[in-house]
């Protein structure tokens, strides 16, 4: 090798290698066709180095990790010594002792990596102990969280806090007692947490996995009693397939019918539909919204993790979010309420189940507002994972299965629904409608295909924008996708620095086709191929506008009337609510085993606590004690009444929220609201 | 405020002047050790006493055209801790150990009469007898060569003043007014200094590479966060003469471009952040600190940060995660520190003690730094030395010296006449040396071949009652709870290697055990991400690199030879000592000991239960436990 040479080549196992840019050796060795080992690099997250199996060894450097040491001319690389590989296999064997080995009913059977690489290492004999302790699984959420699985990578730390902007996992304790756990060891469902998947997408092992409910789909399929529908969401169709050898992104819409109609559904229709009758709806808001110049920029909503994401962190932006439901929600709604009564059926004698490609849509058909005495509008929610699942589970050979097209009314689509699996579609959909019924005549509407594509806003980049103008205003639309780009869109918006009329958020980096009720998908690749299958399948669309849909139209005509109604209004629309504050536990000070008794709860959060709360406890209980009621007072500390506005320090009597009981009003408060309400007359009076 | 070096020269001549007029002046230690100790109390009776005989004066009498007197003035660490409270005279050297307020009036008789010192107080050898008077001369002292500790226990770490006096914030003066900073680095990187946090590092080299490191904002961290059990070499400096420390970071600061430094120092060392604190803000008031030192146009602000005692925060780009605020953890280098650092700056991360060597190398130049210690490793370094050794404390020597000098020169041999049967250099990170060691020069490299390392500078002499596999649990206790947890290898390695010991030790080892611990300590030492993980193996490997049959005798023949080991012990009866009273039988709880009276008893073993209760009442030490 001569000294020209040398400066651009490594030897990797005697073999040499051309340094091009790469910036890690494991980078390189990859392109060199060598699959180092890795359960903690991410290519999407910050470099951590901590699990330890892409060491290799560099001549006169030792082991070191391939991950974060860059290739430097002329070294010497081996990749599979006899030091790397005792590290690779200790990793390996401590990981297993450590780890509760029930592979045969884990939910990542066949799919965990660390099976995988123990499979790959040969690893046959675990030679120190075993986990020593059984801890309770998480299962609030829609997201289950299992520490006996957990192998500390902090895949899931990382995602949540890097790309999600969010950060409700992080590790806790200590040596060996490290755990991944959210604040105070509190349950998923008790923070910040969005429901979106995306720790349980990067999880190698079992210890995130998205909650399986087929067992409550196969019920509703083998009720006799029950009509049962399904709608399919837009991803799924471009997703399914890789679950069954097939590529990414390879359109399978055809499959996913006939296979839901052998499993026993007795209707399959089409979400994309019901997202026809969202882009409707949503235009119209926005179009009114941009007349009255009112709660700009609109902020799409179909996203569930998005609207939750919302309701914790921008509290004061929540009137900006289109009050439109998610195209699921709507789906739900005018089956139970519209077309089921067509049918002459009760809303509970009908069954729907969304196959979606996400895990907080689990959560959105939970919330309460989609209930309708008792009943919801979507019973079930299927990731696309758990229909593979159903289908694998039912010996349906999917690749031979003959096409089947959706179920009328709600099998007519348009392309403008199926973009809305890929980040940047609902905006698009949106501004097709927009722009066809502010600028087009309808005759002259069809005769640029140009005209149908805002394709700047498609694309895996953060932020994507698209002008449109009418009649002279320039509409400013911008796209972004991954909760923590929308967390510095939402800072520009809180700041006036970006200037926008309709902001589309998807919780999921790539939208919908990324999302964590997906087939796991290893890197970017698969979810761009997916998202190309959408806008493909939109492309050979007959009808491409929402406005176009022949079955939305009839619902107008039938039952809705025009977009924005008051009918549309009451079971299309939604409204959310402010989560300021997770849920802490309260501190018994006073227990009362007497009938006649009061509850008081004394708020020491943040803001009361700075009006001087802990105070006005301390006088309440001496207040208590000389007065002679302590026994008749179940008295607390607790965390935010979500009084902050009205001013601390915030007392609750019973059901009511007292303001202002500042440590020299305990006096009058006491007698009006205890002594009164205990029928007591104070010493005083 | 000093505006010029000029001005800080005047300063100091003055103040020397003012000095002259001490007749004689009395440093009480008010180190961590002897304040515990009641130091405190001491000063102030000695205070009272020299006022009661109206000789007492302060700096500001001195300066106010008073008669001359004697000053009181606590000092920092003498290092002698296990003789505290120390109290000090000056000119004489006289040393006072284990004084106790009631000595004051004797003290100060002595003194202000010219008399002999009090002679109960001085330190008598333990073995000869002979009592040495000047602090100097005693063994301990004799020995050593302080450098970085050279000011502690004779200043006032409080006052700025006598560290001006003393050539202080001289050295940042030369380089402000007559160095470029490349020459900084080239006169540090000619003395050779290395870094004295454990790692060795060239400290030149690292100063030039954050130099040429280009950004807009750079660091200077000092690493106060010293963790190893037993080592306070960084708390002595940081107590006893902070300015030095200060002196040294503001030199860095011009040496590499920074303009603000950080002491990341334990919050479990509640002096030393006292101290330094209050240093930053003299050394601000006197303009030695702040914008615009001196005229030079360099400025230089340091922060106090304190750290909640993680050992890992010890480990460079852990400590910066630290005071970023985020969890103490450390991450993959590259890219190092130099690069980027503290909030993603270019940031120069050294020790306590290697900032406290920087200002006389620069007063007085590289060469004189050479003179001590070896080539590949000059100059001096402080160790906490402590076990079994007769005297125990905080000691510098020249790098090189043996370990022999270290323990029967400074250290006095072992206690009760006991037999030297190893050394643990560097903390628990560091290993078990042996006897055949003990001509072993200290230095990084040699200690390194042996399978220790300088570390932090930690030294546990162990005599031959010790067992070297307790010794190696121990340590490795200590690191598994220390772990940070993040890699793989450190924690769940370090937790399997800890269970294997404790079999081990509670006599359940398996045979097969060696091969596992052995593999698995060198997967951890090549495995692990940081340098706690990479030297938690260490204990072990030299315990089964130089103990291997003590070892071997726990888990294949279920005995611990140093007879330290409780369930492996095994208790017999000396037939030739035991009287035969019978008071062992009547303590043992199991019935394990039967006889007749007068006669040898015996211990069944099926019975016994190694309670040890037998051993302690036993009067004419009868009883042996021991192996069987």
């Amino acid at each position: 090798m001569n000294a020209a040479e040398r400066n651009n080549f490594v030897l990797i196992d005697q073999q040499r290698i051309e340094v091009n840019g790469e910036k890690s050796i494991l980078e390189l060795a990859r392109k060199a066709g060598i699959d180092i080992p890795t359960f903690c690099y991410h290519s999407e997250l910050s470099l951590y180095g901590a699990c330890r199996m892409c060491v290799v060894e560099i001549e006169g450097r030792g082991v070191v990790t391939s991950c974060s040491t860059p290739p430097v001319p002329g070294m010497k690389i081996l990749t599979n010594s006899p030091r790397v590989q005792r590290v690779r296999r200790t990793v390996l064997e401590l990981l297993l002792a450590n780890h509760d080995r029930d592979c045969t009913t884990c939910d990542k059977n066949g799919r965990c990596k660390l099976q995988e690489l123990a499979d790959r290492f040969g690893v046959r004999k675990i030679r120190f102990g075993e986990r020593d302790e059984k801890l309770p699984l998480d299962e609030s959420a829609p997201v289950v969280r299992d520490p006996n699985k957990c192998i500390l990578c902090g895949d899931c730390v990382r995602m949540c806090e890097e790309v999600q902007g969010i950060g409700v996992l992080d590790f806790v304790n200590r040596g060996s007692r490290v755990m991944v756990a959210p604040a105070f060891n509190k349950k998923l469902q008790d923070v910040e947490c969005v429901n979106c998947g995306q720790c349980s997408a990067v999880c190698p092992t079992g210890a995130l996995v998205v909650k399986s409910e087929i067992d409550k789909a196969w019920a509703a399929l083998h009720d006799e009693e029950k009509l049962v529908v399904a709608q399919v969401a837009p991803a799924v169709r471009v997703a399914l397939g890789e679950e069954f050898g097939l590529p990414p992104g390879e359109i399978v819409t055809g499959k996913v019918v006939a296979a839901l109609k052998r499993l026993g559904f007795d209707k399959v229709f089409d979400t994309c539909m019901a997202a026809d009758l969202t882009v409707m709806e949503e235009t119209a808001e926005f179009l009114n919204r941009i007349k009255k110049g009112e709660n700009l920029p609109q902020f799409t909503s179909c996203c569930p993790a998005w609207v939750k994401y919302a309701e914790h962190n921008a509290a004061d932006l929540l009137k900006n979010l289109s009050t439109c439901r998610s195209p699921q929600q709507i789906f739900g709604s005018v089956v139970k309420r519209h077309w089921a009564k067509k049918l002459g059926k009760k809303p509970e004698e009908v069954f729907v189940i969304s196959i979606m490609p996400c895990s907080a849509k689990k959560f959105e058909a939970a919330r309460p507002e989609f209930s309708v005495n008792g009943v919801r509008d979507v019973d079930l929610v299927l990731t696309t994972q758990e229909l593979a699942r159903m289908i694998r589970e039912s010996g349906l050979l999917f690749d031979q299965l003959e096409v089947e097209a959706f179920d009328m009314p709600f099998g007519l689509t348009t392309g403008a629904g199926v973009i809305f699996g890929a980040t940047g579609g609902v905006a698009e959909a949106v501004l097709r409608t927009a722009h066809s019924l502010l600028t087009c005549k309808p005759a002259d509407e069809y005769a640029n295909d140009g005209l149908f594509n805002f394709e700047t806003v498609r694309g895996f980049e953060g932020l994507k924008e698209a002008v449109l103008e009418v009649d002279g205003l320039e509409v400013k639309v911008a796209v972004v996708h991954g909760l923590g780009n929308a967390k510095r869109l939402l800072a520009e918006v809180k700041e006036g620095k970006a200037n926008y009329h309709l902001i589309e958020v998807m919780a999921c980096p790539g939208g919908c086709v990324g999302g964590a009720g997906q087939p796991v998908a290893t890197g970017g690749e698969a979810k761009k191929k997916r998202a190309q299958g959408l806008y493909s399948a939109d492309k050979l669309s007959q009808l491409r506008k929402a406005h176009d849909n022949p079955a939305v139209a009839r619902l107008y005509e039938q039952w809705l009337k025009k977009p924005n109604s008051s009918e549309a209004h009451k079971t299309l629309h939604t409204s959310y609510q402010m989560r300021g504050r997770i849920t802490g536990e309260e501190i018994t000070l006073l227990t009362s085993k007497q009938e006649n008794k009061i509850n008081l709860a004394v708020c020491v959060g943040t803001c009361c606590y700075l009006k001087g709360s802990y105070d006005t406890l301390k006088k309440l209980m001496e207040k208590a004690e000389s007065e002679g009621v302590g026994d008749r007072i179940n008295l607390h500390a607790t965390f935010c009444l979500e009084n902050c506005e009205k001013g601390g320090p915030s007392v609750r009597v019973d059901d009511t929220v007292v303001s202002g009981v500042t440590p020299d009003k305990v006096e009058s408060f006491f007698t009006e609201n205890i002594l009164g309400k205990l029928k007591i007359p104070a010493e005083s009076q | 405020m000093l505006r010029k070096k000029t001005d800080l020269d005047r300063m100091r001549d003055e103040l020397r002047d003012l000095y002259k007029k001490e007749t004689a002046r009395i440093l009480v230690c008010a180190g961590t050790g002897c304040v515990a100790n009641g130091s405190l109390q001491v000063f102030k009776a000695l205070q009272d006493e020299l006022e009661k005989h109206g000789v007492f004066i302060t700096l500001e009498l001195l300066a106010g055209e008073k008669k001359p007197g004697v000053t009181a003035v606590k000092s920092g660490c003498h290092g002698f801790c296990e003789m505290g409270p120390l109290v000090r005279l000056e000119p004489s050297g006289v040393l006072y150990i284990k004084v106790k307020p009631e000595d004051a009036p004797e003290i100060v008789e002595a003194l202000v009469s010219g008399g002999p010192p009090v002679e109960r107080l001085l330190y008598h050898h333990p073995v000869t007898g002979e009592v040495f008077a000047e602090e100097e001369a005693i063994p301990f002292y004799k020995n050593q060569q302080r450098n970085a500790l050279a000011n502690c226990g004779s200043i006032d770490p409080e006052e700025i003043r006598e560290y001006i006096a003393r050539d202080g914030y001289q050295a940042l003066a030369k380089v402000l007014t007559e160095l470029k900073p490349e020459d900084v680095c080239r006169e540090i990187t000619a003395s050779g200094l290395r870094g004295r946090g454990g790692g060795g590092f060239p400290t030149g080299l690292k100063w030039d590479l954050t130099r040429k490191a280009k950004s807009d904002k750079k660091y200077v961290i000092c690493n106060g966060d010293e963790g190893d059990p037993g080592a306070f070499m960084d708390r002595s400096v940081m107590e006893g003469d902070p300015h030095k420390i200060l002196e040294g970071m503001a030199i860095a600061g011009y040496a590499v471009g920074a303009d603000e430094g950080y002491i990341y120092v334990r919050a479990e060392y509640p002096l030393a952040v006292e101290r330094l604190k209050k240093a930053v803000q003299a050394a601000e008031d006197y303009g030695l600190l702040g914008k615009n030192i001196l005229g030079s146009g360099f400025d230089f602000q340091i922060k106090i940060k304190e750290g909640a005692g993680a050992f890992v925060c010890g480990e460079e780009t852990a400590l910066i995660a630290s005071i970023e605020g985020k969890r103490g953890m450390p991450r993959p280098k590259p890219p190092f520190p130099s690069d980027s650092g503290l909030w993603g700056k270019p940031t120069l991360i050294n020790n306590v003690e290697t900032f406290a060597n920087i200002p006389r190398i620069i007063t007085n130049g590289a060469a004189w730094f050479r003179k001590a210690g070896t080539e590949k490793s000059p100059g001096t370094k402080t160790f906490a030395l402590t076990g079994q050794v007769v005297n125990t404390g905080l000691i510098e020597v020249p790098m090189g010296v043996t370990v022999r000098e270290v323990v029967y020169g400074i250290g006095g041999g072992i206690r009760g006449g006991k037999k030297f049967k190893a050394v643990q250099i560097g903390g628990p990170s560091g290993g078990c040396l042996t006897e055949e060691h003990l001509d072993l020069p200290l230095d990084f490299d040699s200690l390194l071949s042996a399978g220790a390392m300088v570390g932090s500078g930690g030294l546990v002499v162990m005599d031959e009652d010790t067992c070297m596999v307790e010794v190696a649990r121990f340590f490795m206790g200590f690191t598994q709870n220390e772990s940070c947890g993040k890699c793989v290898p450190c924690r769940e390695g370090t937790k399997r290697m800890l269970e294997i010991l404790q079999r081990a030790v509670d006599g359940e080892g398996r045979v097969e055990d060696l091969e596992v611990l052995e593999e698995l300590a060198l997967a951890v030492k090549d495995g692990s991400l940081c340098g706690l993980g990479k030297t938690a193996p260490n204990p072990v490997l030299t315990m089964l690199q130089y103990f291997r049959d003590e070892y071997l005798a726990h888990i294949a023949e279920k005995r611990c030879p140093a007879g330290v080991c409780q369930a492996l012990a095994a208790y017999a009866v000396i037939a030739e000592k035991c009287k035969g009273c019978g008071r062992c039988k009547k303590v043992c709880p199991v019935e394990a000991i039967s006889g007749e009276v007068r006669k040898p008893f015996t211990i069944d073993p099926e019975k016994c239960i190694k309670c040890g209760a037998c051993v302690d009442v036993c009067a004419f030490k009868a009883i042996a436990r021991g192996g069987k």
